[in-house]
């Protein structure tokens, strides 16, 4: 354990703007330099801030990996619980106290497969959470086996010769079960991502943002993607389209990587019907 | 709207009870799973909870119904979910997390025949090893026992109480047989049911140590939302709740989990005694066993054997000390349980080589006949 380097170079003066937000005392964390995992932490507790609601009205639930210790690191109310089950705890939260705004951070691996079905369910009752998955299409924190999302031919420490396996288009299947706002963005795009998250927050119902983000040490090192290489990917390669046909979303860096907003209606969730329905209370 | 507490004679069945205990205890919420035979208990409590307002959900199979409860137990309420062995196995990695982030819940398994999808409609205590060892790691844990639906409800508030004051997952430990019989059950005036919730902290929010235990061994509980800012996580943590990868953090999380339930022995063991002043035999058994096991020594004692019963009411913690003091007076032991050998082994165990200590266990499917219970009584003693 280090100690917290970064609280003797920010002068007093001048306060880190997020600083209210971060558990100062737990820094330095433990994101590799070049990992994206920090840029949408920053994103996400920026749009956190910018909502202007009470921080005592959030909490923020994380799974296991790189991206899961994001709970860790806020200075709210924060779970960092088993691999997967990080939606069936926020679940737990919105439901037994639903003025709780429950934002999910969590990585790929811990959110589609070991917590794929937990996923789906959530986007089928369209629970009012948000969900920000930082997908680096890799498991980190283990060092860099196959993931649900990792693509077709890229070399991870289980697939040397190449995953023989196809990922998931995530905003595709957020909106076939049921997501009422789905959106992508790198963590380059960090102004967009900022903004999506807020909005996301401000949604009622189900929000699903994925942000793609290099993890270099175990993703980028087995497929010569260096840091770099996969920002330029993020600028070149990629195209804003909002409200595309989430069926055309499939990442492929060969052709473009469509990002924006792609699914944004209103719907019921499930605890204002619940409530509804049960406990007699109206949507007033 | 029907009250919390529905006082009066009924006449329903364990899982029913079950619920009902729930409820009066304060209960707010349930994340269920269907399963034969503990389904009853999330229906009841899918329609019941409304009245009291609290909320019912039906998640996607147990691992998320358990996990849900440790999220709706931290926003300050009463959680619960009901299973069946193949539920309780998917539900053991979450106990652990309860376990280590100290969240009061209750978890019942009306217990059937296993392994896998073993009777599910069919009795059986065969889970009652992996209520203490069914999680990976070391860890203490209460687990109660009913015989009958009008402990169903007792118990049910009991195991409430207790989750509450020691901030642990406590365990019913029932069985189909238990959990499908209807008789009696009374339920007393509101006034006349103790209930106890979690102790909140009365110390200022800023620098509040979430995991620093009280003078009880227990840590006071904050909920979301109170401005404590708790970090909760399943990794070794020290008092404020932050992870420290280190092995005198780990023996220090240790040592507080494990005392706060190991120096707490005389207020969560519960047992009862019929005919032990004189005994020469005990037959020790928990649950529905129990039920056949007074018929057992009344059996012996016409037969001339001064045999007599210790109920055990809670199994977890083991009464070690119970045992280890009538070891030294009696001839020896027999364990009446539905399954090959689990309690009997803690018996056996406790016992040591001064007295015999004898199984009369059942595959599954039905409880264990008295006969059975005498003849081993008479071989063995
Ligand atoms: C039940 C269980 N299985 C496996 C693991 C090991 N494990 C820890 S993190 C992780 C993968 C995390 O991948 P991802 O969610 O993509 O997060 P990243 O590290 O890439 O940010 C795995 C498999 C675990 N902690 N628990
Ligand atoms: S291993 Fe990868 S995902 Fe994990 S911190 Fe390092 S760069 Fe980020
Ligand atoms: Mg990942």
């Amino acid at each position: 354990m280090g100690k917290p380097a970064l609280k003797e170079v920010i002068p007093e003066s001048h306060p880190h703007p997020l600083e209210d937000l971060v558990r100062m005392d737990r820094i330095p964390h433990i994101w590799c330099s070049g990992c994206g995992t920090g840029s949408i932490f920053t994103a996400c507790l920026t749009a956190m801030k910018n909502t202007g609601i009470d921080y005592n009205d959030f909490a923020m639930v994380s799974g296991i990996g790189c991206s899961g210790r994001g709970a860790g690191y806020i200075n709210i109310d924060s779970f960092h619980t088993t691999h997967g089950r990080a939606i069936p705890f926020a679940t737990g939260i919105k439901m037994a106290k639903p003025e709780t705004n429950v934002i999910v951070f969590s990585g790929d691996g811990d959110l589609f497969a070991i917590g794929g079905n937990h996923f789906i369910h959530a986007a089928r009752r369209n629970m009012d959470i948000t969900v920000i998955c930082v997908n680096n299409f890799i498991y980190g924190m283990t060092g860099g086996q196959a993931a649900a999302t990792t693509p077709h031919n890229a070399r991870s420490s289980t697939t040397m010769g190449g995953n023989p396996e196809s990922p998931f288009n995530l905003p595709l299947l957020a909106y076939a079960a049921g997501a009422t706002y789905v959106a992508r963005w790198t963590m380059l795009h960090s102004r967009d991502l900022t903004d999506s998250i807020e909005e996301a927050i401000n949604h009622k119902g189900f929000s699903f943002i994925e942000a793609l983000s290099p993890c270099p040490i175990n993703y980028g090192r087995r497929n010569k993607e260096k840091p770099l290489d996969s920002l330029k990917l993020y600028h070149d390669r990629t195209i804003i389209k909002n409200n595309a046909d989430p069926g055309e979303l499939a990442i492929d860096f060969r052709k473009k990587v469509i990002l924006g907003k792609f699914v944004d209606v209103e719907k019921p969730c499930h605890d204002e019907e619940y409530g509804r329905m049960y406990l007699g209370e109206t949507n007033e | 709207m029907k009250p919390a507490v529905l006082t009066g004679k009924h006449f329903i069945n364990g899982d029913i009870a079950c619920a009902e205990g729930a409820i009066a205890a304060g209960c707010l919420f349930f994340g269920g799973y269907p399963i034969t035979p503990a389904t009853e208990v999330a229906e009841h409590m899918s329609e019941r909870l409304p009245h009291v307002g609290g909320t019912y959900i039906q998640m996607e199979d147990e691992i998320a119904a358990m996990t849900s409860i440790l999220g709706g137990a931290w926003t300050g309420k009463k959680t619960m979910t009901a299973t069946s062995g193949p539920g309780f196995s998917l539900m053991m990695e979450t106990v652990g997390l309860a376990v280590v982030t100290e969240t009061p819940c209750v978890v019942v398994n009306v217990q059937r025949g296993g392994p896998s999808t073993g009777l599910p409609t069919q009795g059986a205590q065969a889970d009652m090893m992996q209520a203490k060892w069914g999680s990976h790691g070391d860890y203490e844990i209460i687990a109660l026992a009913p015989s009958s639906p009008q402990e169903m409800f007792d118990l049910t508030i009991t195991a409430f109480n207790l989750s509450e004051k020691y901030r642990t997952p406590v365990f019913i430990m029932s069985d189909e047989i238990v959990g499908h019989m209807s008789e009696k059950v009374v339920i007393p005036e509101p006034e006349a049911i103790k209930t106890f919730s979690r102790v909140a902290p009365d110390q200022p929010t800023e620098n509040f140590l979430p995991f620093k235990p009280g003078p009880n061994g227990v840590a006071p509980m904050p909920a979301i939302g109170e401005g404590y800012k708790v970090h909760v996580t399943g990794l070794t943590h020290d008092e404020k709740g932050y992870p420290v990868m280190s092995v005198d953090t780990q023996a220090e999380m240790m040592e507080r989990l494990m005392g706060k339930i190991r120096n707490n022995l005389d207020d969560i063991i519960m047992t009862e005694s019929y005919l032990l002043e004189d005994a020469e035999v005990v037959v020790v058994s928990y649950g529905v066993s129990s039920r056949t096991s007074y018929t057992a020594v009344d059996m012996a004692r016409k037969q001339g054997i001064k045999a007599g019963l210790l109920r055990l009411i809670t199994v977890w913690p083991f009464p070690d000390q119970i045992i280890k003091d009538l070891a030294l007076r009696v001839k020896g032991f027999v364990t009446v349980e539905i399954n090959m050998g689990q309690i009997s082994r803690e018996v056996e165990r406790c016992a040591g080589y001064r007295v015999p200590s004898y199984l009369a266990g059942h595959p599954g499917g039905a409880v264990v006949p008295p006969e059975e219970v005498v003849q081993i009584l008479k071989e063995a003693f």
